[in-house]
């Protein structure tokens, strides 16, 4: 690809990741129209904010994914690191009462961090590709999980109720949860957005060649996007055995796939170098609106894993066919 | 090989670490085995060690077509997916009263069908194999639990579970070791020895110049996605005669398991560079060191930590030898 080329591309991506967004709202919009139609229940607001809650954690874990897409890598692990998290956080808390919702969070997010890292430092350091790092940790951190509990459970009698209590209450009508994945959205926009070391984030996503040139630390900001989508994960993990009151060796099985599917089709390209968190937000609450409908339209949840892979088709075709239009159209123009 | 002397000096040393990879996997294998026939006594009879191999067979069918398409510099994790999916539409429409070996072939059918589709998708929509393959990771996996649900298919007939179950006559030989043997020598000549598996490593090292060199790396893409989907469904065969069964989760997670016997096997992730061989001997070891584990009854999921970390340690420690080695020689 000529430069003239790449950079052609490049503002087409900007464009489209717009596009991207309006695009996915129109089609929630329509999505909310026919189920609605279908299933007066469906706009009430017991219901979305049971579509809210089941999101939330998909968004939390998906930012920190999107994070690290953007900087042309992937995590595989985060749903391993979230479970490892999950079991450490919920076997304290069973055994020692000082490990509060409050204590809880922290110590989740320190954990978080820890496993992170030990991606990022494989990454960095030890220059093993990003998808082989995260897939090798993915298994390490899942099987510890089984490891750490001997195959056993942290149930919800073994919690307290201000442990199940911290994700089901609510301030000012809005729960708990959804609050804290609000939160976590809000620093990671401006954080990506507004900061230096944000931008940095995508400049080394889009050319890292050129990002080094420029005098940017590449490998730091590298170890720092594997270290957030660590933090989130543990922040996720505990927030997950509170909301489901249960610690499991296979909690969240798969969900590392959710988390790339929301990433992808909120407009994260998985090349690196774009994407936006209101993109992913989008993402993540068509992928909770598609299976909240399923039930409410009475389809067998079975279709539900069949639905989310079109959907991620849908997105990935739309996009390129969209981006090679733009392309065309500003090459006719010759504006570039 | 007179294609590697007319390559760069650059690929030339490439190769020749290659070479040495895979005298260390021959070492770990020796390693495992004495390790194992310390464990027990069991481990070195000739009927113990064959039947060890009815284990990882299905892995290994479908780790043939994904060396294929690492070093195409691309990457499948449909593959289980896929698996399921054909197993499930060949037992349904077995069990609907079709023949079981036109059930067979049509499950082969739906498979390369099923690859076909990803290969279409990456090479003419021009999409990342990782999305397209994510999405039809899904799609694949959710069509198995649509047909099926949460039911299961039994009562296969005996003469179709002989595929997954049975000896090659008057021999100690499974026949899903044969099969495998087999395949491995054919992928092995296609990709070493025709221009066709020299185009596969071509689009690895530089997929532009080879367009621009007239190679038509849009087919070649379709092609080895297609027998990956093939090779998915000839898995689902074996796996289902192993069972005796089908399930829709059937093979869940297999996709990881593959792709890390292929890069242990010395494929380089960022595709242009491996061999059959490497993948074959990785293949090996895995299964001797998992059955070593299961003799001492250590659990699935720790034998998947040190799987783990046995593929992170593959890459570190070349890596850091190779850094190391010209301060030690200087």
């Amino acid at each position: 690809m000529s430069v003239i080329a790449r950079e052609k591309r490049r503002s087409a991506l900007l464009t489209i990741a717009g596009v991207r967004e309006t695009g996915i709202s129109i089609f929630i919009v329509l999505l909310v129209i026919v189920v609605s139609l279908r299933s007066p229940y469906f706009l009430t607001v017991d219901n979305l904010r049971d579509v809210l809650m089941d999101i939330a954690i998909l968004s939390i874990v998906a930012i920190g994914e999107a994070t690290v897409i953007i900087t042309r890598g992937i995590d595989l692990s985060v749903a391993s690191n979230l479970a490892l998290t999950g079991m450490i956080v919920g076997m304290a808390h069973s055994s020692h009462p000082v490990v509060t919702p409050g204590v809880a969070l922290l110590m989740g997010m320190g954990i978080g961090a820890v496993l992170g890292s030990l991606n990022g430092l494989l990454v960095t350091k030890g220059r093993i590709p990003p998808i082989i790092t995260t897939l090798g940790t993915m298994s390490i951190y899942r099987g510890l999980v089984f490891a750490i509990s001997g195959g056993a459970w942290v149930d919800a009698h073994e919690m307290t109720k201000e442990f199940i209590g911290m994700t089901k209450g609510e301030i000012l009508f809005i729960p708990n949860l959804v609050f804290m994945a609000g939160i976590v959205a809000i620093i990671s926009y401006y954080f990506l957005n507004h900061t230096p070391t944000g931008r940095q984030i995508y400049a080394l996503g889009s050319n890292p060649t050129a990002a080094r040139v420029a005098g940017i630390h590449v490998h730091r900001n590298l170890f720092l996007a594997y270290l957030i989508s660590g933090i989130l994960c543990g922040l996720g993990g505990v927030l997950w055995i509170s909301r489901y009151a249960s610690a499991q060796s296979d909690t969240a099985m798969g969900f590392e796939l959710q988390a790339i599917a929301a990433a992808v089709i909120g407009g994260v390209n998985i090349f690196g170098g774009s994407g936006t968190i209101p993109g992913v937000l989008l993402g993540s609450l068509l992928l909770g609106i598609v299976v909240n409908a399923l039930n409410l339209v009475h389809i067998s949840p079975f279709w539900k894993l069949a639905v989310q892979g079109l959907i991620i088709l849908a997105a990935v075709v739309t996009d390129a066919l969209l981006s090679r239009r733009l392309q065309q159209s500003r090459s006719v123009e010759g504006t570039s | 090989m007179t294609s590697v002397t007319k390559a760069p000096p650059k690929r030339f040393t490439a190769l020749s670490l290659l070479l040495r990879w895979e005298w260390l996997l021959v070492l770990l294998i020796i390693v495992a085995c004495f390790v194992n026939a310390s464990l027990s006594k069991y481990f070195l009879d000739v009927d113990n060690l064959f039947d060890m191999t009815f284990n990882f067979m299905e892995k290994s069918l479908v780790a043939l077509a994904m060396t294929f398409i690492i070093i195409s510099g691309n990457i499948d994790l449909s593959v289980a997916s896929n698996l399921a999916m054909s197993a499930v539409i060949m037992a349904t429409t077995f069990q609907s009263g079709l023949n079981i070996w036109l059930a067979v072939l049509l499950g082969l059918f739906v498979g390369t069908v099923g690859g076909l589709i990803n290969g279409l998708l990456i090479s003419r929509v021009r999409l990342p194999a990782l999305v397209v393959t994510l999405g039809t990771y899904a799609f694949y996996r959710g069509v198995a639990f649509v047909l099926l649900g949460d039911l299961v298919v039994k009562g296969l007939s005996e003469s179709f579970m002989y595929i997954g179950q049975g000896n090659v006559p008057n021999t100690p030989i499974p026949v899903p070791l044969l099969l495998f043997s087999v395949m491995a020598v054919l992928f092995g000549l296609v990709l070493h020895r025709t221009t066709f598996g020299r185009f596969i490593y071509a689009i690895g090292n530089n997929e532009e110049t080879c367009r621009y060199s007239g190679v038509a790396v849009g087919r070649i893409k379709i092609i080895i996605f297609a027998l990956s989907g093939f090779m998915s469904a000839l898995a689902g065969v074996v796996m289902t005669a192993r069972f005796g069964s089908v399930r829709p989760n059937i093979a869940a997670g297999l996709e990881l398991d593959v792709i890390t016997a292929v890069v242990l096997g010395g494929v380089n992730i960022f595709g242009g560079q491996g061999s059959i061989l490497g993948v074959v001997l990785a293949l090996f070891l895995i299964g001797i060191v998992r059955f070593g584990m299961s003799l001492k009854n250590v659990p699935g999921q720790i034998q998947s930590t040190l799987i783990g970390f046995l593929l992170i340690l593959a890459i570190l420690l070349p890596q850091l030898l190779r850094r190391l080695a010209p301060r030690l020689r200087g």
